[in-house]
């Protein structure tokens, strides 16, 4: 579980996130929604450690994350993986490679076999095989993602970031990358938290929902509440594309 | 006022001061030395042999321009023939082949290190590696700079051989000056404390255009202009502070 506490965020005389509490559960997928610039990078950045909070608190588990000392950020680490909104494989590492990255740089104690091993399974479980010694510039947007969320799980996270995960890919992919997600969520009982404005993700695997809107949380609660909320910020959000909107009118007769 | 002059983006003071305080990060005990040691050999390779080529044509010309050109102050003089050599062996020696190759290599080894790593953070490598606990500005910065200070002197050594036979190739060739006299002249007056000062210098160059490079690579914002910007500055900064070294290191090595 990792929960945020009356989060701020200012770059400035900007404030980007003004005060957000919210919880994002263990074994449920949870997504952080919004506008382009409601604050959800910028939310997922402080999560992650690469933002400070200007003011609040981050709470993994009992640990307050902001104040940690280095040793204890350093073993936390360990237990956080994340894919990037552009994968941010090493180019000049093959695919193997680039997974099996942070395991040769902090699994000392592991043999070659072993990590091999382990890379194997993470690539099978991201359905991606045979693509071992391929650069990720020889693998299409949708692999990428794999061997990214492939990367991300290599230690065996208990909390799971993804940033815009189905961004650049097509309709049928971004559903099977949402679908990969969610079932490593449900198999590794991990905190997964997804950053995304894509309302497929939202209504299939959204079980957890934050909704930003203007650096404040506008709304909370999981896909089956969202077509029954009158809230007027998620209804312009949902609805955003006029094919919905026509759809939801026909539906309202 | 005073705040402002450290605080500020655009003052020069902040940036020695960012400078400064990033060191102390960069030489942490790294999180796995073998993933470091890879990283130092890749460099060695991509900064030696990278630049092997340029340095010797660079060195070979040199060498004979200052030949030729020595050889036209002498024509005419009271002063021997055989001082070719002798000069052109401590000129390669003291001066031409440490400054000229660190200024070249600041244009080639510096700007593609700027442009590298300024890649990355926009690719979001960076940030990637940190989420991972992985200490960027050492894994990425330390064996860049170990590699550097490691091979850029043996190029200098390179360059200064190839600069003193590309004088004798000119002298010989213009006829000058003949090959026992230019000869002569490279075993006339041997200082070895001027090979100390050589590498010295190459030391400190070698630093120099690392670390400024890496600066301006590691902490580019913006997009691909800002990166080009970065990458530029990388080689205009080293390029000047290598010229600062030289004259700071000549006065300290030659009082």
């Amino acid at each position: 579980m990792i929960r945020v506490e009356k989060i701020h965020k200012s770059f400035g005389e900007q404030e980007v996130l003004k005060g957000i509490d919210f919880t994002f559960e263990t074994g449920k997928t949870n997504l952080i929604i919004g506008k382009s610039g409601a604050g959800k990078t910028v939310l997922l950045k402080l999560l992650v450690g690469l933002m400070k909070p200007t003011k609040g608190k981050v709470w993994y588990d009992k640990l307050d994350f902001v104040n940690l000392s280095k040793e204890e950020l350093q073993s936390l680490r360990m237990d956080v993986g994340m894919l990037f909104q552009g994968n941010a494989l090493f180019d000049s590492l093959t695919v193997e490679e680039n997974i099996r990255f942070p395991l040769d740089m902090f699994s000392k104690k592991m043999s070659i076999d072993e990590k091999q091993e382990r890379v194997n399974t993470c690539l099978a479980k991201v359905e991606l095989e045979g693509v071992n010694h391929k650069y990720p510039s020889e693998i299409s947007g949708g692999m990428q993602k794999r061997v990214g969320i492939a990367r991300a799980i290599v230690l065996n996270p208990k909390y799971l970031f993804c940033d815009e995960p189905n961004s650049g890919l097509d309709p049928k992919t971004a559903i099977t990358i949402d679908e990969l997600i969610s079932n490593i969520t449900k198999e590794f009982n991990i905190t997964t938290v997804i950053n995304t404005h894509d309302m497929n993700s939202v209504m299939e695997i959204g079980e957890n929902i934050c909704l930003l809107h203007q650096g404040k949380l506008a709304w909370q609660g999981s896909k089956e509440a969202v077509l029954d909320s009158s809230n007027e910020t998620l209804t312009d959000f949902i609805f955003a594309s006029p094919f919905l909107k026509k759809l939801r009118n026909a539906a309202a007769g | 006022m005073l705040r402002e002059l450290f605080n500020s983006e655009n003052s020069v003071l902040y940036h020695v001061g960012k400078f400064v305080m990033w060191q102390k990060e960069i030489y942490k005990k790294p999180e796995n030395w073998s993933m470091y040691y890879k990283e130092i050999v890749r460099q060695m390779y991509d900064i030696g042999i990278g630049s092997l080529t340029i340095v010797m044509i660079i060195s070979l010309f040199i060498g004979a321009v200052t030949a030729v050109q020595f050889s036209y102050q002498l024509s005419g003089g009271l002063i021997p023939e055989y001082y070719i050599g002798y000069v052109v062996r401590d000129m390669t020696i003291i001066e031409l082949a440490a400054t000229i190759t660190c200024l070249v290599l600041a244009g080639k080894v510096g700007s593609n290190m700027a442009a590298e790593i300024g890649g990355m953070r926009q690719k979001e490598h960076i940030d990637a590696m940190e989420v991972m606990g992985v200490n960027t500005s050492a894994y990425i910065i330390m064996p860049k700079i170990i590699a550097a200070i490691i091979v850029i002197p043996l190029l200098v050594s390179l360059s200064a051989i190839v600069g003193i036979m590309g004088g004798y190739l000119a002298s010989i060739a213009t006829g000058s000056v003949t090959e026992a006299d230019y000869i002569k002249g490279l075993r006339s007056f041997f200082v070895p404390y001027n090979v100390l000062m050589m590498y010295v210098k190459a030391f400190v160059f070698a630093f120099i255009l690392t670390s400024v490079s890496c600066y301006q690579g590691y902490f580019v914002k913006g997009g691909s202009i800002e990166l080009g910007e970065a990458s530029t500055r990388a080689v205009v900064y080293s390029d000047i502070l290598i010229l600062v070294a030289d004259f700071i290191i000549a006065l300290v090595l030659t009082s």
